[in-house]
């Protein structure tokens, strides 16, 4: 097994974000689930919370799950795979990757080295954690709460202030936060019966965990972000604490300025025709938005806060530090 | 610059693949619609449509059953079907059922399976179960014959290709044969098979309790005579993927992340030996026509024309973050095109309202058909 990283790496320039501004209560929260639709930005979004808790001074990671390397792609950063890796002052991330997970959660849950040899050299033990299902999920999730104890169970590992998870997509995402307690059910007995009930006693936790859903301002990031919520609530039992409307087009033009330009977009000449059909696209699109945002205010229950389109070709760091400012 | 309709000529089943978020479901229907309009019998195979696509389709009260789209809806938007449109939305657990129904040997065995908490949860949540299910959906189809073409959307996963792999992992899972033999409750089989698997057995047991290997025991055997039957069958689903006649279209967005994901994806066609067919690009910045002179010149002439520099000012700032964007995606567009040795990128633009319903499926279908003359022009019309 490989061993964990505590390498420091140059710090960057301190982020350009207020230290003293209150910073949202989301974020005085240990654990926070941050989900949504595919593509909607969960990634940039979880930096960004992430950015804005470490400069506010928490002692903050972000997890990456299912092996995926989207944080360290954001920081530009070769991939951090299963090491806590700083990436800032206050700042780390992680990729958790469920093999991983298993074989650390095997050698904290048995001491006798010589049966841990034997498990893992076992063809059927891979066989049957493979198989069952839910397994992978189970222990990704056993990893994030053991990076949430202030009493860390890996040797020499670091206290947190905050974990921030960037979760799978909805769908995948209710059962991934379901699967303590459905294996709770199903495993009667046996150390992973109390285990299961623990993770599930801290996603509920709604003193100390959190989650916010991402959306976009369109027809079905907004729909799916409403049921999401419901089920997140009701059948899941986490706190839903924040609704990001993300990706949203500022309003640059009144009715009566789109009415204006709209005549220059028939007339006009070359660019300056081009320029006002561009005018009346993004005017057309931020309205269209707008419904898009009293929509979900109405179909949910957690507070919406918006977080504006960057009009930038990539989104990396930068982006993040930008959106991490405006996080309320 | 070829069209849809070239590409998928001759075709008997298209399968757009993508992430999540690209607007997949849209462009599915989209070209199951335009493949209807000129003359063929097409049924689309979706998993999740948007609700007011949905409700215009009049899809929400489907089952797991194709059901004929109203072409009078259609012509509404100026597409004359010449053909039918069949569509349907997927329901994985029910197709995983009715697969069940088929190849249990009798009611009962069939019985124990359905209600096996195992196999609620693998029918359900395990990865690749959903993709899996589409596959068969789309084989079960493609059997009965009764379509000339089929558009599969498929299920929206986090990695794009899980259903490549699906059904042989899921047939792994069920097949485990060696895995049977542990199970037994006499245990005589594992001594036979030695102590070390027997001991990493009972480690596991004591890990993740008694109780989930029963389960799965008793899924296993209740499974036992069905297993042939799922492997022939997945082998056939499978040869059907690489047919001639089926053809694999990627769908992504204009962005970095996306674009890469497309290039990985093909890489992954071309390794599995599948026939890729074509890359749609959906949700591109169009260059809104070129600048002539610089900014400054922009800005005068729009203040002169608007009277109004405030105005003037923010035309030309929102002009400049919109032509940003055009050039990122004609970038992406063109590494794209180099990493797919391909010259068929389809674009559809990033329409001014949102696509979720007849309206802006049959924008949408304008863009698929039209050659790659036609869709400058009307590109430039619009913009």
């Amino acid at each position: 097994m490989r061993g964990y990283s505590h390498g420091r790496r140059v710090f960057l320039p301190a982020p350009k974000i207020a230290r003293n501004c209150p910073i949202p209560d989301l974020l005085d929260k240990r654990l926070v689930f941050v989900t949504g639709k595919g593509g909607v930005g969960k990634t940039t979004v979880a930096v960004a919370l992430g950015l804005r808790a470490a400069a506010a001074g928490k002692r903050t990671i972000v997890c990456e799950v299912s092996s995926q390397e989207n944080a360290s792609r954001i920081f530009d950063h070769t991939e951090v795979g299963f090491h806590e890796v700083e990436m800032e002052e206050n700042l780390w991330s992680i990729s958790i990757d469920p093999d991983e997970s298993m074989r650390e959660y095997v050698l904290l849950q048995l001491k006798v080295r010589a049966m841990r040899d034997l498990l893992f050299r076992s063809r059927i033990f891979s066989y049957l954690a493979a198989a069952t299902p839910g397994l992978k999920e189970l222990v990704t999730i056993g990893k994030i709460w053991e990076l949430a104890q202030l009493d860390r169970k890996v040797k020499r590992g670091r206290k947190y202030d905050l974990v921030i998870v960037d979760a799978p997509a909805t769908g995948h995402g209710i059962g991934f936060l379901q699967t303590p307690r459905t294996f709770a059910a199903i495993a009667r007995v046996g150390p992973i019966h109390s285990q299961a009930q623990q993770l599930d006693r801290l996603i509920t936790d709604h003193e100390h965990t959190g989650a916010a859903i991402v959306a976009l301002p369109e027809e079905m990031p907004v729909n799916e972000s409403a049921a999401l919520e419901h089920d997140l609530r009701s059948e899941v039992g986490v706190a839903v604490d924040r609704v990001y409307m993300n990706g949203l087009y500022p309003e640059r033009f009144s009715r009566e300025e789109a009415g204006r330009l709209a005549e220059l977009a028939e007339g006009g000449d070359g660019a300056v025709r081009a320029a006002a059909r561009a005018a009346l696209s993004e005017h057309s699109r931020a309205r269209s938005q707008r419904a898009q945002l009293a929509r979900l205010r109405r179909r949910t229950e957690a507070p919406v806060k918006t977080l504006p389109f960057l009009f930038e070709p990539e989104l990396g760091v930068e982006a993040a530090r930008r959106l991490a400012k405006g996080l309320h | 610059m070829s069209s849809v309709g070239d590409i998928l000529a001759g075709k008997g089943i298209c399968i757009c693949a993508g992430s999540g978020g690209v607007g997949k479901t849209t462009v599915s229907a989209a070209i199951a619609a335009g493949m209807a309009a000129r003359g063929l019998k097409v049924c689309v195979l979706t998993i999740d449509p948007a609700k007011r696509l949905a409700d215009s389709l009049g899809l929400h009260e489907l089952g797991n059953e194709a059901k004929r789209m109203d072409p009078e809806l259609f012509e509404r938007h100026g597409i004359e079907m010449k053909g039918e449109l069949w569509a349907m939305v997927l329901d994985a657990k029910a197709t995983f059922d009715e697969l069940v129904a088929r190849q249990a040997p009798d009611e009962e065995s069939r019985d124990r399976v359905l209600g096996n908490r195992i196999y609620q949860q693998i029918s359900n949540a395990l990865a690749g179960s959903q993709e899996y299910m589409a596959m068969e959906k789309l084989f079960e189809l493609h059997t009965e014959g009764r379509f000339d073409l089929l558009v599969l959307d498929t299920p929206p996963t986090r990695n794009a290709l899980d259903f490549l792999d699906a059904p042989r992992r899921l047939t792994q899972f069920i097949e485990g044969r060696s895995l049977r033999v542990f199970m037994r409750p006499t245990g005589l089989a594992a001594r036979v098979a030695g102590r070390g698997a027997s001991v990493a057995l009972s480690v596991f047991k004591r890990i993740v309790g008694f109780d989930l290997i029963a389960d799965l025991a008793e899924f296993l055997n209740a499974f036992s005579g069905m297993v042939d039957g799922f492997q022939a069958r997945a082998k056939r689903v499978n040869s059907l993927l690489a047919d001639r006649r089926t053809c694999f279209l990627v769908v992504c967005g204009p962005q970095g992340e996306p674009i890469d994901e497309a290039v990985y994806f093909h890489r992954k066609l071309v390794e599995a030996k599948l026939p890729f067919g074509g890359v749609i690009v959906n949700k591109v910045h169009y260059p809104a026509g070129r600048l002539r002179g610089d900014r400054v010149d922009l800005l005068a002439a729009l203040a002169e024309r608007l009277g109004d520099g405030n105005l003037a000012r923010r035309v030309a700032e929102n002009f400049a973050d919109y032509q940003a964007l055009a050039e990122r995606d004609a970038r992406n567009i063109e590494r794209l095109a180099i990493e797919l040795r391909t010259k068929g990128v389809i674009r559809v633009p990033y329409l001014d309202e949102d696509v979720h319903d007849l309206a802006g499926l049959a924008e949408i279908n304008r863009y698929l058909f039209a050659s790659g003359e036609e869709r400058l022009a009307i590109a430039a019309g619009r913009a």
